[in-house]
């Protein structure tokens, strides 16, 4: 009885606020639900906003050097201590972050949208299957070491020239990430495509008469979105890993520019004489990492229905 | 009900055939082809119910879905209110959608997860009219209280409602466009006892108002003989009786159909006790290699030498009736004779 009074109650409510909910406002609900997305949001949106404004306050120049403070711990003049060219840690974290933070995000955008046009196309259009996945393969087959080393060598004085050194090699590193890690997220949402195909509900919109595109859009990709949110959140870590590989190879950002992972890797000799040198970098990289894990599950949970109405 | 006797054909299938080809080998050459609709031909009058009946996998929904060009037909013509829709090329296949819509059979599968009641139903109108939201939102509405929906649950989810909730979801979107002719694949088949008889009372009740000409696709015999004038029953990729309710329930003519027929249960216990089931033996043939001759050769009951050479024609052996078998052949011939042997009697007596 209890029940029917409420559910009854409930359809009295509905009625009374026949103004629809909105679809943002639902999302943002659960959204805020999720205590480990929230907790995410949080400390990511501190991690932006921190490398965004933070060398205003803390205003050494990441790339002055004071001879005389080498090699030095934690203190109040430098917080994260500094390196064996006496420059200061917190400033270079500062710095990097925003170079990673932009490669990270940048280069997972790049990959995304490659990968679920890639995976979309061959998923649904039995014609371009073929010739796609072909061409995934051949992308995974090739080795992305030598490969890397060759579209550097050809294109970095080029890029530095027309784009200025650093944005150039910002330019260069965002693309080669990009291409090179979009196949996963090509496969699994392909897979995703194939299936959802079959589903009668694509049936339904085709003897309506939804075009192809319209059906890609209103009916495919929403529903492939929660594998497409997962590649994502986890491309931009690999990113940011990947970045700091090219660094650390010499093949990236020029070594007096500090990005994370270069600063890691610079650190790393180091780590017995100033472990404060990997330990901030190697913190930021993982929160980030988490952080951003953490807000795309919370989001993939907001974005479905299903799990929204509990 | 039946004897409203709608004359005009709106629907022509001639000769319609679906065969899925089988692809094997590295070089993934065609080896075979599943032959799921193999050449039917009927027609279904303006404002009638057929219903189309059969055993799970012998082509119904392969017939519906083909007849609504969802797929491309491999051979035939599907005349739709004069309009030959599976030659159609795809703009103008757009422009003849709205007068054909489909209700599905799983209402969980047919309707998008992802989408809120309201904007499913509005679907439609969305492609194939320029109503604006708010002329849209009124529509909606409509239509959820035409199939009994409260109006306050279009912003809600699919996953929100009950079985026959959802299938009533899927009918407001099927008629969103005013169609002439519906394909209901099953509609009931997922949806609790209690269920389906709303849904088909719906249905009904829509017929009679909109004029609606539906295509009835089940395996549920009694249901068929509730809701449809005629019907026709299919076997492995062709249909082998077509003939009015009344006709096919009481006399079957195609042994197939009679041993669907003795299948069925009846509500009362004294003629229950006394039921006769024909049991076939043995499994359906696959539909990539069918048998010689008759399809239904390798199990009927009734099976004569001539079953395995000779595939029957589907004939109209009766005005209205229409059956493919051997059987009905020889009824005719022997009929014919005892017709000779009569007159040369009377000659004889006559002398």
């Amino acid at each position: 009885m209890s029940d029917q009074d409420r559910i009854f109650a409930q359809t009295v409510v509905d009625e009374v606020e026949e103004r629809p909910r909105t679809l943002l406002r639902d999302v943002w609900s659960q959204f805020t639900a999720h205590r480990g997305a929230m907790a995410g949001l949080a400390v990511f949106l501190v991690i932006v906003l921190g490398v965004s404004f933070g060398p205003f306050i803390h205003t050494i120049d990441p790339t002055y050097s004071d001879f005389r403070a080498r090699n030095q711990g934690m203190s109040l003049a430098h917080p994260m201590g500094t390196d064996n060219l006496g420059r200061d840690m917190f400033a270079q974290v500062l710095q990097g972050g925003r170079v990673s933070l932009l490669v990270g995000v940048t280069a997972m955008a790049i990959a995304m949208f490659f990968g679920t046009l890639v995976g979309v196309l061959a998923g649904y259009f039995r014609r371009l299957d073929g010739i796609l996945m072909r061409v995934t393969d051949l992308f995974l087959a090739l080795p992305i070491l030598p490969l890397l080393l060759v579209i550097i060598m050809l294109f970095r004085d080029t890029l530095r020239k027309a784009f200025g050194p650093e944005a150039g090699i910002f330019l260069l590193i965002v693309f080669i990430i990009g291409i090179t890690s979009w196949m996963q997220t090509a496969r699994i949402v392909r897979g995703d495509v194939l299936a959802l195909k079959e589903r009668e509900f694509v049936l339904a919109a085709r003897s309506i008469g939804t075009p192809a595109h319209r059906i890609i859009l209103r009916h495919v990709l929403p529903n492939v979105l929660s594998p497409i949110m997962v590649s994502a959140t986890l491309g931009i870590a690999t990113a940011i890993i990947t970045e700091s590989a090219l660094s650390f190879l010499g093949l990236g950002f020029p070594s007096d520019f500090p990005t994370w992972g270069r600063l890691l890797f610079d650190g790393a000799n180091f780590m017995t004489l100033t472990p404060s040198r990997v330990i901030w970098p190697g913190l930021m990289l993982s929160l980030t990492v988490l952080s951003v894990n953490y807000v795309g599950d919370g989001l993939r949970d907001a974005l479905d229905p299903h799990i929204r109405g509990r | 009900m039946s004897e409203m006797a709608p004359i005009k054909p709106l629907v022509e299938v001639r000769d319609l055939t679906m065969h899925f080809d089988i692809h094997a080998g590295i070089l993934r050459r065609k080896v075979g082809a599943v032959k799921a609709v193999d050449g039917l031909s009927f027609d279904i009058m303006e404002g009638e119910t057929l219903g189309l009946v059969g055993e799970s996998g012998c082509g119904k929904s392969t017939t519906g879905r083909a007849i609504l060009r969802l797929y491309d037909p491999t051979a035939g013509s599907v005349r739709i209110g004069g309009v030959d829709v599976a030659s159609l090329g795809s703009a103008d296949l757009r422009r003849a959608r709205p007068q054909m819509q489909m209700i599905f059979q799983d209402p969980q599968a047919s309707l998008n997860p992802r989408m809120t009641v309201g904007s499913i139903i509005a679907e439609p109108l969305r492609e194939h009219s320029d109503m604006d939201r708010a002329a849209r939102d009124v529509r909606v509405r409509e239509l959820m209280d035409a199939v009994g929906l409260n109006r306050a649950f279009a912003s809600r989810y699919p996953h929100e409602f009950s079985g026959g909730q959802r299938q009533r979801i899927g009918i407001a979107r099927a008629l969103a466009l005013n169609p002439r002719f519906i394909v209901c694949d099953e509609p009931i088949a997922a949806l609790d006892v209690s269920i389906q008889a709303q849904v088909v009372n719906l249905l009904e009740d829509l017929q009679r108002d909109l004029g609606l000409t539906y295509l009835f696709i089940s395996h549920d015999l009694s249901m068929v003989r509730h809701l449809a004038n005629r019907v026709a029953v299919m076997y492995l990729g062709k249909i082998v009786e077509l003939a009015p309710r009344d006709a096919l329930y009481s006399d079957p003519r195609h042994p197939y159909t009679e041993a669907l027929l003795s299948a069925v249960p009846v509500a009362d216990p004294v003629v229950e006790a006394t039921r006769q089931q024909i049991i076939l033996q043995g499994d359906v043939p696959s539909p990539a290699n069918p048998p010689k001759g008759c399809n239904f050769c390798t199990r009927c009951p009734k099976v004569m030498p001539v079953c395995h050479e000779v595939s029957p024609v589907f004939v109209e052996h009766m005005p209205g009736r229409f059956a493919a078998c051997h059987l009905i052949d020889e009824e005719k011939d022997a009929s014919v004779l005892r017709e000779n042997k009569n007159d040369n009697v009377q000659q004889g007596e006559t002398q």
